[in-house]
């Protein structure tokens, strides 16, 4: 497993305080799902009250905090809970490492903007003003028809963030800290543990009590390609095999320094970053890599029918601009997802799913160039046995026609980028057991089209959640930008109902698209 | 955009009568013209031409061609109507207004104040606008408008 800064991975076992601290979870409340006032006193933890408790604090947290704050919801209604300090460092991190530095572009739509819940004016209209340039305007208007689609970059991202935390008074609400688990509360409303950072409280917990419950809290963890985590295990040898998504600066500069053969496994966005890194090296710094790519599914042409449409592929890559289909976020189909369950929902996903990356013609110009020059050659089969060998690792591989073939590297560069079950996050592990909340057909948390987390109602309290853990449900774009401002909008809508904040109509929204025009804070 | 059928639909209603009404009112007096030539003619003759064109408009894009639009969406993979498409749908969609306009004969009925050239100049920057409100600006006052496939009444 690959801990992220946001991620419990590393402290799943927590370590006891050096002294025995007072306020600490008994056996009395790990073992009962619902929890009154009294087990908490009982138990010595203080209580702070709160309306609604947001756990996570990366971006999720934030997209959500802003659409509450514009519908009129104060800064000391809302806490954060977060072991981050800004909502953007486990997204910084792992697109770094993932070779997108701050000047690289990301894979995400010029209007999905995680500072601005309008999307107006968008990223390509900023940078055009900025840089004074009217490409990126041209771009927009005629993808991807004429042009690949147009992404912003992850400093103008990441800038612009910074800018809306202080303008929503983020940091009011942000309290650091690691969230334990969240218990349903007798008489309504959830109990949410907190472990505070050491020295900073005289407890070793503390319970925020709050009607409504919002868990952003993002990958459990990624996983390594089991057959790769064997091998790891087996031979004890760490140095051979790399995850993209843990820092592997040091291989790029051990092939530019010595020449190399490295196997890329997976064939969606990361590989191809991937791919780019070690292409560009070669090309431009004289790096004598030579790349071997598996493929477990090869697309050589247009597969997968939906609708009237067949999707785009070649040289083993599924083309697709973002995530999903485009009409993921708001068309056809999520209208079509919202009709579908169990099993026919887990086929659309597949069908429209799997690993898949966006048509760049720099990407694939590269490509060709490597095909051509013999330094880039594709494979497709499944692993059957992965072992050392006299000049680094030798995978074997079961070819489609029944053939197999032996692929030698110095390194393994893993870029499927697998996610871990939702249950290696304690706070699911705790929700799924003890608070009612069930699984998706894919797995992951279950949630109805209003991001409540079904089964876990407590009185009048509901749980919500967004991100990558819900996804699997209606709606297949959740680990966006565009995304997690879609389910902030389903969870505000939601609350209005309730009464918690007032209903974003067109007046509030465009009063409050003008202060944020004019980066008046609210 | 990423427009349902149902979002179409609504959204078209919606530029016509927020965007294009409002429109034809600011720039029908500065549409080339033949009033002068017309002896007893008036601005409101032009106005009666230029907001039946819009009323043709509508009702031909909610007869014939969002139904259309929309099955030709369903031979792309994204299920999505890239912006270019709407803003050259212009030219189609003029030409066969034009066509209506003269078989009704509708240039005729209102004193003869409009030409060729009103017709073409109204219906062009009405669509430019209309256009350039959807690309951005509507969702400053709709801001469920782009997640929910272009519905913004119901």
């Amino acid at each position: 497993m690959i801990s992220t800064p946001g991620s419990v991975l590393e402290q799943k076992i927590e370590a006891p305080p050096a002294a025995p601290m007072p306020g600490d979870l008994n056996d009395e409340l790990l073992s009962t799902d619902f929890w009154t006032d009294d087990m908490v006193h009982r138990a010595g933890i203080p209580v702070v009250d709160v309306p609604f408790v947001s756990c996570g604090g990366g971006m999720g947290s934030f997209v959500l905090s802003t659409y509450l704050r514009v519908a009129g919801a104060d800064p000391s209604q809302i806490r954060v809970l977060s072991n981050l300090e800004h909502p953007w460092q486990t997204y910084e991190y792992l697109t770094r490492v993932s070779q997108i530095p701050r000047p690289e572009r990301l894979r995400s739509d010029s209007q999905g903007m995680p500072d601005c819940l309008w999307g107006f004016p968008s990223y390509a209209l900023r940078e055009a003003r900025k840089e004074k340039k009217l490409f990126p305007i041209w771009n927009v208007l005629t993808e991807p028809i004429f042009a690949d689609y147009w992404t912003p970059r992850a400093g103008t991202v990441f800038s612009g963030l910074e800018r809306e935390t202080k303008r929503i008074r983020y940091f009011d609400m942000l309290v650091q800290g690691q969230v334990r688990m969240v218990r349903r509360r007798t008489g309504g409303g959830y109990f949410t543990i907190l472990t505070p950072p050491p020295g900073t409280s005289a407890t070793r917990r503390v319970a925020y009590r709050s009607q409504y419950v919002h868990l952003a809290i993002g990958y459990p963890g990624l996983k390594f390609l089991p057959d790769l985590q064997e091998y790891r295990q087996k031979y004890n040898d760490l140095a051979h095999t790399v995850n993209a998504y843990e820092p592997h600066e040091h291989i790029y500069e051990g092939l530019l320094a010595k020449p190399g053969t490295v196997l890329v496994r997976g064939g969606g966005i990361v590989a191809s970053r991937v791919l780019q890194r070690l292409m560009d090296d070669r090309e431009k710094k004289g790096a004598q890599t030579e790349i071997l790519h598996l493929f477990r599914t090869y697309y050589s042409g247009r597969h997968n029918k939906w609708g009237l449409a067949k999707r785009r592929g070649a040289y083993g890559f599924a083309f697709q601009g973002f995530n999903a289909p485009k009409s993921a976020w708001g068309g056809q189909h999520i209208q079509q997802m919202l009709k579908l369950e169990g099993k026919a929902r887990k086929d659309l996903y597949e069908l429209t799913g799997g690993a898949h990356t966006p048509y760049r013609k720099y990407w694939l110009d590269q490509m060709k160039r490597g095909r051509e020059q013999g330094w880039y050659k594709t494979y497709q089969g499944e692993v059957t046995e992965v072992k050392p060998g006299p000049n680094g690792v030798v995978t074997t591989i079961r070819q489609q026609n029944g053939s197999t073939a032996t692929l030698e590297a110095q390194i393994i560069l893993d870029c499927t980028g697998l996610e871990a079950d939702i249950r290696e996050h304690r706070i699911y592990a705790d929700l799924l057991e003890h608070s009612g909340a069930g699984r998706n057909p894919l797995g992951r948390l279950d949630v109805d089209p209003s991001f409540e987390a079904r089964g876990t109602r407590s009185g009048s309290g509901r749980i919500y959640a967004s991100g990558s853990a819900t996804y699997g449900g209606y709606f297949a774009g959740v680990d966006t930008f565009l995304g997690l401002q879609l389910s902030a909008q389903r969870i505000t809508d939601d609350l209005a109902k309730q009464g918690f904040v007032k209903k974003i109509g067109v007046g509030r929204s465009f009063s409050h698209w003008w202060k944020w025009f004019r980066h008046k804070g609210i | 955009m990423i427009p349902t059928l149902n979002g179409r639909i609504q959204t078209r209603i919606f530029l016509v009568l927020f965007i294009g009404i409002p429109w034809t009112l600011i720039i029908t007096p500065f549409l080339p013209n033949n009033r002068d030539l017309i002896p007893g003619s008036s601005l409101l003759d032009t106005y009666k031409t230029t907001f039946t064109v819009l009323g043709i408009v509508l009702a031909v894009s909610l007869i014939v061609w969002e139904w259309l639009y929309h099955f030709l969406q369903q031979f792309r993979w994204e299920k999505d109507w890239p912006v270019m498409f709407s803003l050259f749908l212009v030219v189609p969609e003029a030409i066969v207004a034009k066509v209506i306009f003269n078989a009704l004969d509708i240039g005729t009925k209102f004193n003869a104040t409009a030409t060729d050239a009103t017709f073409w100049w109204h219906i062009g920057t009405t669509w430019l606008v209309m256009w350039l409100f959807v690309l951005g600006p509507i969702k400053i006052f709709f801001i469920r408008w782009r997640f929910n496939g272009g519905r913004i009444f119901f």
